[in-house]
């Protein structure tokens, strides 16, 4: 308790005080959800490389059964989240505010939940190489619950070129409402811990700091007392503000460093996870069970009973409201994730992926929308940026179509945190703005991009062609000089003929 | 659901609007305010309402011309602030016309012309007391002693109306120099300066607002009360204002103990005058000030050093209005080479290298 007292901690630039509304769940304790008639699980839950079906249509599949395989480095597998038939892989609408259509499994439970060993649990995983932790890990599918989805193996991985010393675990959870990791923390702190300490086994480091906002003193509570009897876990308490849950603000907290631009924390020999992930990593190493379902927040003033729920993945979203006794109004914004970075969600229809950690309906007074104004050049952005922006100006260049001299004031420094717009009088949508112009210039990349591929290929089709041309002229020179050499003796016959023109040919062919 | 335009986040706001901005920093100016109504009567409320009320006009005919709606605009409250500065800088007598003509200037050339709310190079209300200082220097500089309300030397109602909008043939006003004037005529004829603060307000008349000048630079406790509040409610930073009084005090301490004689204490300096309400009030505008936190260090120092200069050495016993002016024309300039250093990179902005600062000997 003491060495957590005396833990120094550092100041970070910015940042605000939105109100936090996590009364609303806080206290409610995880429900499982009951199954859902249909489930519809994305091949693409994760950031990388869409996951490869390993089933089809009809098929019958056990809990935990893999449906498809990681593809590439940078990829996660999928599992079963039930016992159930097969009904398709097709498009259904993504998990995105584009609502567009990616493949996904349909599978209808069966109703008997029945568990397969897909992957093989050992009695005592401690005893694992850090390889085999790894390896794992990403068997069972499993990605930064967070909200970033970056498959947690690679992160486990970073051992091999960094040098690293501390695992930092997030449980900051500075979103306003969301209380799924807080309910995580509070109510499984055993098996939490276990899974940081075998993350940190798989990281090969001593050094665990287990960070948590004081907006949460009973999660502080239970996680110092269950990691009393290690000495290499200390629980910090934060300083409440947001964004303190941003994975290189967390680390500058901690240990006062920050981290060199468009780069890692594993520079620093920090590597960061989830709460929630390391919960998955528990029951993957103790237990054998890959990552099918997660704790949810369903929030906000339009739910009628807010609650955190566990949650079979590709569950549809209706299904959740609906056991939330549905809205007690027509929201007003319908929020995958925390209000202050969450995506907007094209319709209930969708399914609740790896890296859902709140569903919020906000009504229009939590939303706080204003006109928008002209900017008057209060500054509050320029103070609430974590970054050392200059939002006002950023956003100045980008409307005026200069987005080059954006990204010279630090556009793709960006953490789209939303604190500049939250504090903003005049209304301004900064981080919209921001997102476009971020869009935007990666189109133009691919397009460049593109275009540098075309002229290439163009130039090497020309050049290409003038071998061959080349070659051609050669060989008929050579057919010609043939010729007129046969004319002076005409006792020559037709293997002389032929063999030049193959050889030339065979000169212009490669 | 209701169909929203796809916004990105955040999807909650802090409770800030411009509104809400422009009515703190006027119910900052409101206790110096009534307290200079107090002291200046009838005449000073007469010109106060006339240059608000030409300045919500003039901000209505502009919308109007460009175009704009008017709603949104008039009710953010930036007019009427803009009009509220610019009669605290009045002499309280001054005719009706000066007030108006004063708001037209500073909405209409100071804001609208440079695109509105937002937009102004320079400070509006500054705009428009630099314009009058130049064009009626003579209405401009006749100040009045204070004659409390309901005292005997007060002038009643109608004696009131006819100094503001008539012809003041009746009555007598006690005309008296401001402090900095008063210093000003004397150090220049060559009286040293003990002499010269005989004749004028003592640093307790200048705290409690006891002295001749413009409606709102008369107490400097509630300005500086004012101020404070505008601190604790963050709507302004401490920089500019500390950097201005410091520079100005510094630089009045040191030439002050250079040369007893001839060169007016700190402490005057900082009490007399519109040196409280322009660090608290003007400088800090918004619009027109810097906006990274050591730009707004630069150019408080620089408003401070301005005014010092003005006051000391130039035709004009006040200067706040000119330094103001002339920082803000290089604000675009302190915005461009004074920003914030980005996370992660160092303030020419490449990434930061720890295996380079190890070698240098860590120095950040």
């Amino acid at each position: 308790m003491d060495k957590a007292k005396k833990f120094k901690l550092f100041s970070i630039r910015g940042g605000v005080h939105p109100e936090d509304r996590k009364r609303l769940s806080a206290e409610q304790e995880i429900e499982p959800l009951p199954m859902p008639p249909l489930l519809h699980i994305p091949l693409q839950q994760h950031i990388g490389a869409p996951a490869e079906p390993l089933v089809r249509r009809g098929e019958m599949v056990k809990k935990g059964a893999l449906l498809a395989r990681s593809q590439g480095a940078i990829s996660a597998p999928v599992h079963a989240p039930t016992s159930g038939r097969i009904m398709g892989i097709g498009g259904y609408p993504a998990h995105h505010a584009s609502g567009l259509s990616v493949r996904t499994i349909t599978l209808k439970p069966d109703g008997r939940d029945e568990w397969i060993d897909s992957l093989d649990p050992v009695a005592e995983p401690f005893n694992l190489a850090p390889e085999e932790i790894a390896r794992r890990v990403a068997e069972a599918g499993i990605v930064g619950m967070g909200g970033a989805t970056f498959p947690s193996a690679v992160k486990l991985n970073l051992r091999q070129r960094y040098r690293l010393h501390t695992l930092v675990i997030n449980g900051a959870e500075c979103e306003p409402y969301l209380t799924c990791d807080d309910r995580l923390m509070r109510e499984q702190p055993g098996q939490v811990l276990d899974g940081v300490r075998l993350m940190a086994r798989g990281l090969g480091v001593e050094r665990v700091l287990f960070a948590i906002e004081d907006n949460k003193p009973a999660a502080q509570q239970v996680m110092r007392a269950a990691a009393r009897v290690y000495p290499a876990v200390t629980v910090v308490g934060l300083p409440t503000r947001y964004p303190m849950g941003s994975e290189k603000h967390l680390v500058q907290t901690l240990t006062g460093r920050e981290t060199p631009a468009r780069g890692l924390t594993a520079e620093l020999g920090i590597v960061v996870h989830n709460v929630a992930t390391a919960l998955a990593v528990y029951e993957a190493l103790r237990h054998g069970r890959p990552l099918i379902s997660r704790v949810m927040t369903v929030s906000g003033g339009a739910i009628r009973t807010p609650r955190n729920l566990r949650v079979p993945l590709g569950t549809p979203l209706s299904h959740l409201i609906d056991y939330c006794g549905g809205f007690t109004r027509e929201p007003s914004r319908l929020i995958s994730g925390g209000p202050m970075m969450g995506q907007p969600l094209p319709s209930t229809r969708v399914p609740v992926v790896k890296g859902s950690n709140g569903l919020l309906a906000l009504t229009d007074e939590e939303v706080q929308g204003g006109r928008e104004m002209p900017c008057i050049r209060c500054a509050s952005c320029v103070q609430a940026c974590p970054c050392g922006l200059v939002p006002l100006e950023m956003e100045a260049h980008i409307r005026a179509g200069s987005l080059d001299s954006s990204v010279r004031l630090g556009l793709l420094d960006c953490i789209a945190c939303g604190s500049c717009a939250y504090v903003c009088p005049s209304h301004i949508p900064l981080v919209h703005c921001f997102n476009y112009a971020k869009g935007e210039l990666a189109a133009r990349q691919r397009a460049q991009h593109k275009q540098g591929e075309t002229k290439r290929l163009a130039e090497a089709r020309s050049a290409r062609m003038e071998a061959a041309k080349q070659a051609k002229r050669a060989a008929m020179l050579k057919r010609k000089q043939a010729q007129e050499a046969k004319k002076a003796p005409p006792a020559e016959a037709a293997p002389a003929e032929t063999t030049p023109a193959e050889n030339a040919q065979a000169e212009a062919n490669p | 659901m209701t169909v929203k335009s796809p916004r990105s986040a955040p999807y909650t706001h802090a409770r800030t609007s411009i509104g809400r901005t422009m009515g703190l920093v006027m119910l900052a100016l409101l206790p110096a305010t009534l307290f200079g109504f107090y002291q200046f009567g009838w005449p000073a409320v007469f010109l106060f309402a006339s240059t608000l009320l030409a300045a919500v006009l003039a901000e209505a005919l502009s919308l109007r011309l460009a175009g704009k709606p008017p709603r949104p605009f008039l009710l953010d409250g930036s007019a009427l602030l803009t009009g509220w500065l610019l009669a605290l800088t009045l002499p309280p007598w001054a005719p009706w016309w000066i007030g108006v003509v004063g708001s037209l200037l500073a909405i209409i050339v100071g804001k609208q012309m440079f695109g509105g709310i937002g937009q102004n190079l320079f400070n509006p209300a500054m705009v428009a007391r630099v314009a009058l200082l130049i064009s009626s220097p003579l209405e401009m500089t006749l100040f009045t002693a204070p004659a409390p309300l309901f005292s005997a030397q007060a002038p009643g109602l109608v004696e009131s109306l006819t100094i503001t909008f008539g012809n003041p043939v009746g009555f007598d006003a006690v005309s008296s120099a401001t402090t900095l004037g008063h210093f000003k005529t004397e150090l220049g004829r060559g009286v040293t300066l003990d002499q010269a603060a005989a004749g004028t307000a003592s640093l307790w008349q200048l705290i409690g607002g006891e002295a001749a000048g413009s409606l709102g630079e008369t107490s400097a406790l509630l300005i500086l009360l004012g101020g404070l509040f505008l601190l604790y409610k963050r709507i302004i930073t401490w920089h500019i204002p500390l950097a201005m009084l410091g520079t100005l005090a510094l630089l009045a301490s040191l030439f002050h103990l250079l040369d007893p004689d001839h060169y007016v204490g700190p402490l005057t300096h900082l009490l007399s005058g519109a040196a409280i309400l322009g660090a608290f009030f003007i400088a800090t505008d918004l619009v027109t000030s810097p906006v990274s936190l050591r730009g707004q260090l630069l150019f408080g120092a620089g408003c401070g050093l301005l005014v010092y200069v003005t006051r000391t050495w130039a035709g004009y016993p006040e200067g706040v209005a000119f330094a103001v002016m002339l920082m803000n024309a290089c604000t675009p300039l302190i915005d461009h080479y004074l920003k914030p250093r980005i996370y992660g990179r160092d303030r020419k902005g490449e990434p930061l290298s720890y295996t380079e600062q190890a070698e240098k000997g860590g120095n950040a």
